[in-house]
């Protein structure tokens, strides 16, 4: 099901592959994307998302943006992945590494799912290039995080890093690479994180410095008091938006 | 039929349902994914749910009848189908789940199956409720206030 891409009509839509096993997140997430005027495509494991994604052997280093130009390696051209975690076979994860290791699919932003909250969970998923992660079950607001993230992608067609967000955080991290490397300053980080790891981790991607503030932000959103305390007693006989 | 009663019980019972703490928010999120082009998305997602689960629900019963028993598999199957009840906002039936997973990782064989009856009861409870919030009638009703939680599984 939901295997055929919707007739795209508007070439400018968004097109978001999402894989999880689960028949029920499949359709949660399906509706959550529809919802916020994606195209989607569903699949049920990690090896139909390679397939779906043309994904073969590639001696271009070139980088490629698909939102931009089509892939010619790709049967139909996918903006996002947003994978489960856990899955039988090749985890979210394997996934997660394989496209990013694929020289015509590594631009294409990945973001994770997971119904555990574990922090080195996510920062392996982040630090292998995760753009988001998102503790199930996701939700609208979940999704509403990853508009900065599609804005700025569409922008930088011809830069291969990302520019910095004028957000406090990115500024922050910026400023610390600079002057102190082993400084830790991050007073919205939730404290249940393992910070030395992570800011080592940090310090040893040169690659890509945007690439890590985008993680740094997401780590920081991950572990927000609103995603980490999945116990959500607000609850009203009315319903209210999130 | 009086239509205006039965949607006024309909509203009351899934209002106590929530504040019974049977469903949580996940299932106000899920009600407000509804719309005039998904008219019954809530009723089809809940409706998948226990066609889903009754595939792991068996497999569970399964692997207990097993010897020696695969605490692995359990683990696995119980972990699945806790997601599938976290995703529908089966709060009731998934905080039952966790009890399970610490049985499968003590490997107590006997926690495990006591647990599951538990799990299953809430579970079909559930459903019965959810059956006549979906489909209020005036025999789902009264059947309704009939079963207490501590009723048996029919």
């Amino acid at each position: 099901m939901g295997m055929a891409a919707a007739a795209a009509t508007e070439s400018q839509q968004f097109h978001v592959l999402a894989v999880d096993d689960s028949l029920i997140d499949r359709k949660l997430i399906e509706r959550l994307l529809r919802t916020s005027s994606y195209q989607v495509t569903t699949v049920d494991s990690g090896t139909k998302a390679l397939e779906f994604l043309g994904l073969r052997e590639n001696d271009d280093g070139t980088p490629n943006t698909p939102s931009i130009s089509p892939n010619n390696h790709q049967e139909v051209e996918v903006n996002m992945v947003i994978t489960d975690y856990c899955m039988p076979g090749m985890t979210g994860y394997d996934l997660l590494k394989k496209i990013k290791e694929s020289s015509s699919l590594r631009n294409i932003p990945v973001v994770i799912m997971s119904s555990e909250n574990v922090p080195s969970r996510i920062s392996r998923c982040l630090e292998e290039g995760a753009e988001e992660f998102f503790l199930k079950p996701v939700r609208l607001s979940d999704l509403n995080r990853l508009k900065p993230h599609i804005m700025k992608r569409s922008k930088l067609k011809d830069q291969d890093q990302k520019q910095v967000i004028p957000e406090k955080i990115d500024t922050l991290l910026e400023v610390q690479k600079q002057h102190q490397p082993q400084e830790e300053a991050q007073p919205q980080v939730q404290p249940n994180l393992e910070q030395q790891q992570q800011q080592q981790s940090l310090q040893q991607n040169n690659n890509n410095n945007n690439n890590s503030s985008n993680k740094r932000k997401s780590m920081e959103q991950s572990l927000s008091p609103e995603t980490t305390d999945r116990t959500r007693p607000r609850y009203s006989g009315i319903a209210t938006v999130v | 039929m009086d239509k205006v009663r039965l949607q006024r019980e309909a509203a009351f019972i899934r209002s106590s349902l929530l504040d019974q703490g049977y469903l949580d928010e996940q299932f106000i999120q899920l009600e407000e994914l509804q719309d005039n082009d998904n008219p019954n998305f809530v009723e089809e997602v809940v409706t998948l749910f226990y066609t889903d689960s009754a595939r792991l629900i068996y497999n569970i019963d399964q692997a207990l009848l097993s010897n020696p028993t695969d605490f692995t598999k359990l683990d696995d199957y119980m972990h699945q189908f806790k997601g599938s009840c976290s995703s529908i906002g089966a709060k009731k039936v998934k905080n039952e789940c966790n009890g399970f997973g610490e049985y499968c990782e003590a490997q107590n064989y006997d926690g495990c199956f006591r647990t599951f009856q538990q799990i299953k009861q809430e579970y079909i409870n559930l459903k019965k409720k959810l059956e006549t919030y979906f489909q209020p009638s005036y025999d789902h009703i009264y059947a309704y206030y009939l079963i207490s939680p501590y009723d048996l599984m029919r």
